[in-house]
């Protein structure tokens, strides 16, 4: 079934009676519909272009965990002309919340990596909701160190709601699989960019998130702790986590204006749910800039760069 | 991950240990009143069952270091409210009142056993020692003054987590503490880390766990998110023991389980090996 966010109701029920009115059209045409029908799209596009100016912080979660919302896999398939999915940790097992391979983005080799949700409750079996195991986290570095001794770029994408916290999970290490990554990402002689997609949930987030660049999709947000954890915790409540998303300023604009993140990638009027093809051209163009400055930097540059990225994060007074 | 125990610093807290009138302590292992003197001059170990309490950070180096060894570093790094988030500087405050410590975690260099070390020592009476800003740059500093004055590092960890008041801030410490780490290393230089109880969320997914040695206390909790979400989530019942150093260290994570009696000596045991010139003694 497809989802319906609450504040997309009136845009809906526009597009409904805009697709009513050409179905008239289609069957019996009159020029007074046509003129009715181009109203009815240019308020719709007003609309848009009304409610996407005035998301909160909460409504834009919302959005970024969106069933029809483009998920890795989606762009892989919109944006690479080839991808050769490479599978395990070599240890355990493979980790299908966590794909990995080899693709073609535009002219480019990369490796790319990411965390893979599902739509239905199949797919989200198979997927784990997003939420990698320790196996997934430790596939990426096998794969990225794959990719650095290549000299390939890596593109990590990133959607989960967090890591697993399952018994599994904790028995395997997760943390000492997500702390793992966060040190020898740092040290991999090769351009990383990470894009947050969707949800960019913790510390499974920044399991794949050291990078050269780390770009967020308009409407993805990045966060230590979900809107409802933080509501959970602080407020005593999980209803309180419309609160919570506009006091962790989770979202592109204010990770921005803290200097977290590099750019921001434009998504479609409305969110990357209402036109996927749109979404991946802009993705796709974003990660071939980004890779275009990084590409020609000597390797102790970028690593110092990279260092230094990180280094600076974090407010405080030395009196 | 912002994992907080809503009662756990009123649970280890001054309260509890004080009562009555700061004379006795119940071991809440064994029940036995201990005499809050001799539990002090114990390194707050109960002498019936060997119960480890939480131990504060000065404690803690006192226990360590070389009498007179020990010169804090950064002593004056303060929280700011970056995100304005409601209330957060009153309740540094009212912790930094509470224990007198500017933060929590206490950083410096000393000698353990005539070597010297970069020492960092996380306090968990203090907002649960959560990593926000301030705690991640002293233990960067640290690790970076270790790599810089080619010194062994020992990080004590204990923490509920992630500072969620300082939102995406805190998550960033993890990337900036192991950044430090993977320089230290590259080095060429040994980092010990010791796990206390309880050590959970983004801190037990960086340094915690980035250890080239990691030792535990005794029966500690370790772990990444902490044992009400992993039932909620699995809706599975936990296996025995599990998060505590002894399960870890059945699982892998952890390489010893070291008392506190021994901790000092143990440490400068390893840290003979971590050089490149093992002298003997």
């Amino acid at each position: 079934m497809k989802q319906v966010l609450e504040f997309e109701k009136p845009v809906l029920k526009l597009r409904d009676e805009i697709d009513e009115l050409k179905r008239k059209q289609a069957s019996k045409p009159s020029p007074a519909i046509a003129i009715e029908i181009s109203k009815l799209e240019a308020r719709l596009i007003e609309l848009q272009k009304d409610i996407n100016s005035n998301l909160n912080p909460w409504q834009r979660v919302q959005i970024a965990r969106h069933t029809q919302r483009p998920f890795m896999l989606d762009y892989v398939k919109l944006i690479c002309s080839e991808f050769v999915e490479l599978h395990g940790d070599r240890h355990i097992g493979d980790d299908n919340a966590m794909p990995a391979g080899f693709a073609m983005w535009g002219d480019k080799r990369v490796l790319v990596v990411g965390h893979q949700k599902g739509r239905d409750t199949k797919e989200n079996l198979l997927r784990n909701f997003g939420s990698a195991h320790p196996e997934g986290y430790r596939k990426a570095m096998r794969l990225m160190r794959l990719a650095d001794k290549f000299q390939i770029p890596i593109v990590t994408l990133i959607d989960t709601p967090g890591a697993f916290p399952g018994i599994g999970a904790e028995e395997r290490n997760i943390a000492e699989a997500i702390a793992y990554n966060l040190r020898e990402m740092m040290l991999l002689k090769t351009p990383i960019i990470a894009v947050v997609i969707g949800e960019g949930g913790s510390g499974g987030a920044l399991g794949i998130g050291i990078a050269d660049r780390v770009l967020l999709m308009e409407n993805a947000y990045y966060s230590v702790i979900s809107p409802e954890g933080c509501a959970a915790i602080l407020w005593k409540h999980r209803e309180h986590a419309p609160e919570a998303a506009s006091a962790l300023k989770l979202s592109a604009q204010d990770l921005k204006q803290l200097g977290i993140i590099d750019g921001i990638v434009p998504e479609p009027l409305g969110g990357a749910h209402h036109d996927h093809l749109e979404a991946a051209t802009n993705l796709k163009q974003a990660v071939l800039d980004a890779l275009a400055e990084l590409e020609s930097l000597p390797h102790d540059q970028l690593l110092d760069q990279r260092y230094q990225k990180f280094r600076k994060f974090g407010e405080f007074t030395e009196g | 991950m912002g994992f907080f125990k809503k009662r756990s610093v009123d649970d280890l807290g001054e309260k509890k240990r004080d009562m009555p009138e700061g004379l006795w302590t119940k071991c809440p292992s064994c029940a036995e009143s201990l005499y809050e003197s001799a539990l002090a001059r114990n390194q707050r170990v109960c002498a019936n069952c060997g119960h480890h309490f939480t131990q504060s950070a000065p404690e803690r180096i006192a226990a360590l270091c070389d009498e007179g060894s020990f010169e804090e570093l950064d002593a004056k790094l303060d929280s700011v409210n970056a995100l304005g988030f409601k209330g957060y500087l009153d309740k540094v405050k009212a912790y930094q009142e509470k224990t007198g410590l500017g933060e929590a975690v206490v950083t410096g260099r000393g000698n353990i056993e005539g070597q010297p070390v970069l020492l960092a020592v996380m306090d968990f009476r203090f907002l649960g020692a959560s990593m926000g800003s301030v705690v991640g740059e002293k233990i960067t500093r640290a690790i970076e003054t270790a790599t810089k004055e080619r010194k062994p590092v020992i990080v004590f960890s204990a923490s509920g987590g992630a500072r969620m008041h300082e939102g995406i801030l805190s998550l960033m410490q993890m990337a900036k503490t192991s950044g430090a780490l993977a320089r230290h290393s590259e080095a060429g230089l040994g980092y010990i880390s010791v796990l206390t109880h309880p050590t959970t969320g983004g801190v037990t997914a960086s340094y915690a766990t980035l250890g080239d040695v990691i030792l535990a206390e005794p029966k500690c909790m370790i772990g990444f998110a902490g044992p009400r979400v992993v039932k909620e989530t699995t809706h599975a019942d936990l296996p025995p023991g599990f998060q505590t150093a002894e399960f870890m260290m059945e699982h892998g994570l952890v390489d010893l389980i070291v008392q506190r009696k021994d901790m000092r000596s143990t440490l400068a045991k390893l840290i003979g090996y971590m050089s490149k010139t093992k002298v003997a003694a």
